[in-house]
């Protein structure tokens, strides 16, 4: 265990040491009294741990390719934009624009996120992201995503907010979403469809949960006793028809 | 089926008399104009977009193109383009996509531009028998350097250098997708570049693994379909580019139709095969110039701080914009015109949005120059960039290099027939279909493209020459040796250019 004392640092002073610590052969790091530092984990490509103890700034695991990364408070935005492989722990809530462009990783997030998270998802054969949500979600959640897998559990049962915003995966035109409870289909862009999941689906959805539930904490059976939703694009080609030829 | 009332803009013709069946036109259109009827060609010349493939294959030169003789009745106002869209309109509710930059008649300001000479008082001088220099650095230039003479009496830079990228002559690729763009034609710039010492630019649709080699000539693109966009990725190129916005298309996004995603583009991008590849118009982590700042460093700290360039279309605020991109940190403006090409893009968009990029460069190199910021960053001017006069002209008015692609994929075969967004490009080039990209062979064409690369070397060094100056370096924003024709004040005040002869 590598302890770095983030206190008053300037981020790329800091990610200099979180390089230096990697490239000198620590797998596990610890970054204390982290306050708002951007771009921690920018680019990383070694299969380290590092764990965050504060609030980390904008850009975290940006490009990431390979760490897992714990944050044990919340979090704020644009994390894990267009990450590769690692994963991303936040114990607390997150912010906007959550795995913008994520081509494969996991981010497992305890509580709430805002608006436009995981949009742009790819995936293939070979790779695909995983986002998990505990808690409620903005508007826009999963817009134009084309791969990968994007989960919202709605924890909080006295939360009375809805738990997704307006503009549910619109121009998904990929990838699947699953979410706990009833899903309204004035929420969702046009391309969208809502069906059940059968049991090829929830293999996937408890494969993903029980690795959530483990890093969390969480009872996967208490979950799995709601019912959950599927979406799925209903056209490859949502816009096949905006244009004359 | 309803027959279209909008009528074919060509007619396909073949000389009956000199046709001696061998079916070739047939073979060479991507079109399906041609097809056999047991005896002889027949001809859907609705399909026909004059790509000329067919007239260029024709062993015989039994085929002629002509302009559709059958238009609608003249009218000066209700041209023909207009009547035709209502028309296509009306039958399909859609929005008419085009390809390659507008063909609209606008003023073209560079050809109202002329560029000074030397006469007795003052001494050209020979390119061929002198050094000029063409050599250019792109990125943040120091606002000072410090020098010291060093223990062996030799001068050494004691400030430390920004990141450049170093290029043989002012002239780069603009980014053109694999996607956009068949990977042959990727092939041929790359190899163009790796010649000429210059760099290609990949688009926003990944680098395929056959460009490896070539990277130390290829910059690469983010934007915000992110689309290839992995660690290997942004370390692979010289350099990072951000593509906030495009000429053609100024305020709205990219779009790769399904016809031109088969498998290995899908693989590239990481989408479903057949998908339309959709690069939204905003990139939804950047509202503001804070944000942008936040993903150059994003960028920076992912690459270990290589250059960044900032891609944008020439809009009425441009000069605004671009201060705000270099105080965001970029080591380039890359400024893209409304003559700019595009392999799709509604034409109502690419025909009415957008400045000339001879504006936007004279403007952009004086708002920079006023706030003591025009050595932070470098200027690539892009945008309709037909020839080393063009090049010449827009370095003189503040450009540091100059971007250019269709004249490059003119080299490759195309005829600017403007229907790149439809997959079937018959030279190979805006394809994706196998039997069409196969034409392509990128050594060949490479070679023809190597060839006007080293052509408009000459040229800029003759033009250099003329003007008395052996380094292009003293032609970057010497607008003194710039005059305008025919140019109202105002637009000779924005282009800071004195009126010939003043």
């Amino acid at each position: 265990m590598f302890e770095i004392d983030a206190k008053g640092s300037y981020y790329r002073d800091l990610n200099n040491k979180v390089r230096d610590a990697i490239s000198k052969g620590e797998k596990e790091i610890t970054l204390k009294n982290i306050n708002g530092q951007y771009y921690i984990g920018d680019g990383l490509r070694e299969k380290v741990s590092i764990i965050i103890e504060g609030v980390p700034g904008n850009d975290l695991a940006a490009f990431m390719d390979g760490p897992t990364i714990r944050i044990k408070s919340n979090a704020q935005d644009n994390i894990g934009n267009t990450m590769n492989s690692g994963k991303v722990i936040i114990e607390g809530n997150a912010g906007d624009v959550l795995g913008y462009g994520m081509r494969g990783g996991k981010l497992h997030v305890r509580g709430d996120v805002g608006y436009r998270v995981g949009i742009h998802m790819k995936g293939d054969k070979k790779q695909a992201p995983t986002i998990v949500v505990g808690g409620t979600a903005g508007d826009f959640f999963g817009e134009y995503m084309a791969g990968g897998l994007l989960i919202l559990l709605g924890l909080d049962e006295n939360d009375p907010r809805p738990i997704v915003g307006d503009y549910l995966g619109t121009g998904m035109h990929g990838g699947m979403i699953f979410i706990r409870g009833e899903v309204d289909e004035k929420l969702c862009g046009a391309e969208v469809g809502i069906m059940d999941p059968d049991a090829d689906d929830l293999k996937v959805l408890k494969a993903a949960l029980t690795d959530y539930c483990n890093d969390l904490g969480l009872n996967l059976d208490e979950i799995m006793k709601k019912s959950f939703k599927k979406l799925i694009p209903v056209s490859l080609r949502p816009y096949g028809n905006l244009y004359a030829y | 089926m309803f027959k279209s009332l909008a009528p074919p803009e060509y007619l396909a013709t073949i000389d009956r008399e000199k046709c001696i069946r061998c079916k070739r036109c047939i073979q060479n259109c991507g079109w399906g104009v041609y097809s056999w009827g047991g005896d002889k060609i027949l001809i859907n010349t609705s399909k026909c977009v004059k790509c000329l493939r067919c007239y260029h294959y024709c062993p015989e030169e039994a085929i002629e193109i002509k302009d559709n003789p059958t238009k609608f009745k003249n009218n000066a106002y209700w041209s023909f383009h207009h009547i035709r869209n209502i028309k296509r309109q009306a039958e399909t509710g859609g929005i008419p996509l085009t390809g390659m930059g507008s063909d609209q008649n606008y003023p073209i300001l560079f050809d109202n531009l002329m560029i000074d000479a030397c006469q007795v008082t003052n001494p050209s001088i020979d390119p061929l028998r002198e050094p000029m220099e063409l050599r250019t650095y792109l990125g943040k230039k120091p606002s000072s350097v410090k020098i010291e003479k060093g223990k062996d009496g030799k001068l050494k830079l004691q400030t430390k250098m920004p990141p450049q990228i170093k290029l043989d002559l002012p002239i780069i690729f603009s980014p053109m997708s694999f996607g956009s763009i068949s990977l042959n034609a990727q092939k041929v710039l790359a190899m163009a570049a790796k010649e000429c010492g210059t760099v290609m630019n990949t688009g926003e649709g990944g680098l395929h693994e056959d460009l490896f080699p070539y990277k130390s000539n290829i910059m690469v693109q983010v934007a915000s379909g992110r689309f290839g966009v992995n660690p290997d990725y942004l370390n692979a190129g010289v350099a990072v580019e951000i593509k906030i916005g495009q000429g053609a298309k100024p305020g709205i996004g990219g779009h790769l139709p399904g016809e031109k995603i088969p498998l290995e583009v899908a693989k590239t991008r990481m989408i479903p095969v057949g998908t339309d590849a959709i690069s939204p118009a905003p990139q939804h982590d950047i509202y503001s110039i804070e944000d942008l700042r936040q993903l150059i460093y994003a960028i920076k700290e992912a690459t270990n701080y290589k250059p960044v360039s900032v891609k944008i279309a020439a809009v009425h605020n441009v000069a605004a914009i671009a201060s705000g991109i270099v105080r965001a940190g970029a080591d380039i403006v890359y400024l893209d015109g409304f003559r700019g090409g595009t392999g799709a893009a509604p034409s109502i968009i690419r025909d009415h949005l957008g400045i000339p990029i001879e504006h936007a460069i004279a403007a952009v190199d004086d708002r920079l120059r006023q706030e003591g910021i025009r050595n932070e960053a470098s200027i690539v001017a892009a945008g309709g960039i037909r020839s080393s006069a063009d090049a010449a002209k827009a370095i003189a008015l503040g450009a540091d290099a100059c971007a250019i692609a269709t004249s490059a994929l003119i080299t490759m075969g195309c005829t600017t027939c403007g229907k790149c967004y439809t997959g079937n490009c018959s030279w190979g080039i805006t394809t994706q279909r196998p039997e069409l990209t196969a034409r392509l062979d990128p050594e060949v064409y490479a070679e023809r493209l190597i060839n006007l690369l080293h052509a408009w070397t000459h040229e800029l060094k003759e033009i250099l020459g003329a003007l008395g100056i052996n380094s292009i370096d003293s032609l970057r924003g010497n607008r003194e040796r710039l005059r305008g024709i025919g140019l109202d004040t105002q637009t000779l005040d924005i282009l800071g250019v004195k009126p010939a002869g003043r």
